[in-house]
């Protein structure tokens, strides 16, 4: 619907004036946020960031490549123990480790993406899921990674504290604006990344490989290149989650948390940036805070813990948020499968020619 | 000592088989890979468990209610999930499976809390027999080889001699022509649900009874099987039982030597073994047009 007369009008980052407008406003609302939120709500607004940066890596390899990947969590924790592991073995400063560990994550991918070029359907979904799993298996049992106990992140530095320069990173706040600008710096990369030949060449892939593969993709090298891409910004994400936990075992990155990941951009969208940002949001909020808490909402609450006690038990009642999260995906394959972004697109579409 | 080893791995891949055999029973007439097979098991044995447990019924009893209950599961499923996804992707079926398993997994912790129970079979892993010297088999064993030879006879003269079984391969084989010589494929669709639930719950109390019972206990089994028939190439019933059997035998003379990684061994030989054939040991590679 929305008409590209020229190339620049595609790659352009603001398509109109609007869109500029509400961005710098919605960009500053985000870094205003600290005024005037109390500090215990940035822990959740931390993991949400964390989650968007991953749910928009996935969203390369899943919605515009096409791949499928239920390992996700796995470079999630190769992410958060490479750059723990990095600064505290290597004395390496975090400016540096946070790229080191997305590479380290990326070249795993690159790894995975060589058996995944043979693999399609449910064949990748038990590769992939299988390395999810190994990757947990093996940092579970070798004490370098701290083993079951799990590991203390060490203090955040952003400065270099070598040079004698330092600036340590404690309160969640002062976090929540590194991890926002790193968000950022990563969302717009992958929104560019969309427009180039690379971009093109995954959707191509997505479409159908065959024919890419004719019209002259290299399919060896671009599914290789998306699922680094995506083990990047997975990577990342889990680093900068290592330092929002603080303190960290394997158990977080089971095979569950993989799923959570593929809910996040099948809700959200897939094969829209800005799909894997309302996705992860949404999730983030209703697996970590809202469902988690449920026994405390008015009403509902109350409501749920009578039907526990007739039926079903209370202390079960915390399943409940599975429950809710397993309907979520089912609702959203029947009745939206564009996901929340279809929401919008059609809200708009529906405003655009309002009064016809 | 191999002789035992190689018995208890057969009988743990035998185990396998069983449950990968309703994996792929769903795979072939549908096309849908069945993420919530485990968890539709365990609701299964959680129901066994909760008519034993509160009305001391005697066994055959609660086997039977479980399997009835089984079938409705599984047709349910197939019923409200499955059917209204109008074209869905590959990625959507996987994606609506997967919500039935969180679903499923949901409403077990809420009924029966999250804390491990013991379920038992009439076949104890106590009593045991020496057919062979120095070879000792028990009960259970023999009960999941039994209970195996029987589903293979049974659902080979099934796929071969009956009119429901010819239906489900010709629905596997082209849907549309199925649909223009009059067979219902919905129907058949739900057909298949149900009976590879009914597996699956058979197999589950076989799990049960190995180790404990509790929300998460069939995830684990479910991504072995799922291994075992990924490794028979997912399309044929022969191939998964010979899938299940490597990966039982494989994992358990290496979970002999090397403990510690006995339970990745299954996925690292699977990608190796997908590496050199993409699709399974005895599964056909079918050459795709744009």
């Amino acid at each position: 619907m929305d008409m590209k007369r020229d190339y620049y009008e595609d790659i352009r980052l603001f398509e109109s004036k609007a869109v500029l407008f509400w961005s710098t406003v919605f960009l500053s609302f985000l870094f205003s946020l600290p005024l005037f939120l109390p500090g215990y709500h940035f822990y959740l607004l931390n993991l949400i960031l964390v989650h968007v940066i991953l749910a928009v890596g996935l969203n390369i390899l899943v919605g515009y490549t096409g791949q499928i990947s239920l390992g996700h969590a796995g470079f999630f924790a190769i992410g958060a123990y490479s750059a723990a592991l990095l600064m505290i073995k290597l004395q390496i400063p975090f400016v540096f480790a946070l790229p080191l560990a997305g590479f380290i994550a990326a070249f795993f991918g690159f790894v995975l993406g060589l058996p995944a070029l043979r693999l399609e359907g449910p064949y990748l979904s038990i590769a992939t899921l299988g390395f999810g799993l190994t990757i947990l298996q093996i940092i579970g049992h070798w004490d370098f990674f701290g083993g079951r106990t799990g590991i203390q992140t060490p203090p955040l530095d952003i400065g270099l504290p070598q040079l004698g320069f330092s600036f340590v990173v404690e309160t969640d706040m002062s976090k929540y604006y590194l991890i926002l600008v790193v968000t950022i710096l990563l969302v717009i990369a992958a929104r560019n990344l969309m427009k180039t030949r690379i971009g093109r060449a995954f959707v191509a892939i997505r479409d159908s490989d065959i024919a890419a593969e004719v019209i002259g993709v290299n399919l060896t090298i671009y599914k290789t290149l998306s699922f680094s891409i995506s083990a990047f910004y997975a990577g990342i994400a889990g680093a900068l989650f290592g330092f929002v936990l603080g303190f960290f075992n394997p158990e977080p990155f089971n095979l569950i948390l993989s799923i959570i990941f593929l809910v996040m951009i099948v809700v959200g969208g897939l094969g829209s940036i800005l799909g894997a940002i309302l996705g992860a949001t949404l999730i983030t909020y209703l697996q970590f805070s809202l469902l988690k808490n449920i026994k405390e909402m008015p009403y509902i609450g109350d409501f749920l813990v009578a039907v526990s006690n007739q039926w079903f038990t209370v202390v079960g009642l915390e399943n409940f948020s599975s429950i809710i999260m397993g309907l979520i995906m089912i609702a959203i394959i029947i009745f939206e499968p564009l996901g929340m972004y279809g929401i919008w697109l059609r809200i708009k579409k529906y405003w655009r020619t309002w009064p016809f | 000592m191999l002789g035992q080893l190689i018995v208890e791995g057969l009988a743990i891949g035998a185990c396998y088989a069983l449950f990968g055999i309703a994996v792929v029973i769903i795979y072939k007439t549908s096309e849908v890979v069945n993420f919530a097979q485990g968890e539709m098991a365990m609701l299964s044995t959680f129901v066994a468990y909760h008519i034993l447990a509160y009305y001391s019924y005697p066994f055959w009893v609660a086997f039977i209610i479980t399997m009835i209950f089984s079938i409705c599961l599984g047709m349910f499923i197939e019923y409200a999930f499955l059917r209204p996804a109008k074209h869905p992707s590959l990625l959507g079926l996987i994606v609506i499976t997967l919500g039935a398993e969180m679903l499923l997994m949901g409403v077990a912790g809420w009924k029966w809390g999250a804390e491990q129970k013991a379920f038992s079979l009439p076949f104890s892993f106590q009593s045991i027999h020496e057919p062979i010297k120095g070879i000792i088999i028990n009960d259970w064993a023999i009960a999941v080889f039994v209970t195996a030879a029987c589903l293979m006879v049974f659902l080979y003269l099934f796929f071969r001699y009956t009119k429901l079984g010819v239906a489900m391969r010709a629905t596997q084989q082209n849907q549309q022509a199925a649909k223009i010589m009059g067979i219902r494929v919905e129907r058949v669709f739900s057909f298949s649900w149900g009976l590879s639930s009914f597996i699956g719950a058979v197999a589950a109390m076989f799990f049960a009874a190995r180790s404990t019972l509790d929300p998460a206990f069939m995830m684990d089994p479910f991504l072995r099987a799922f291994a075992a028939a990924v490794l028979g190439g997912l399309m044929s019933i022969p191939g998964v039982v010979i899938g299940g059997g490597i990966l039982g035998l494989v994992e358990n003379l290496f979970g002999y030597f090397w403990p510690e990684w006995k339970p990745i061994v299954a996925f690292v030989m699977i990608i190796i073994v997908l590496c050199i054939r993409p699709s399974g040991l005895f599964g056909r590679h079918y050459v795709k047009k744009v």
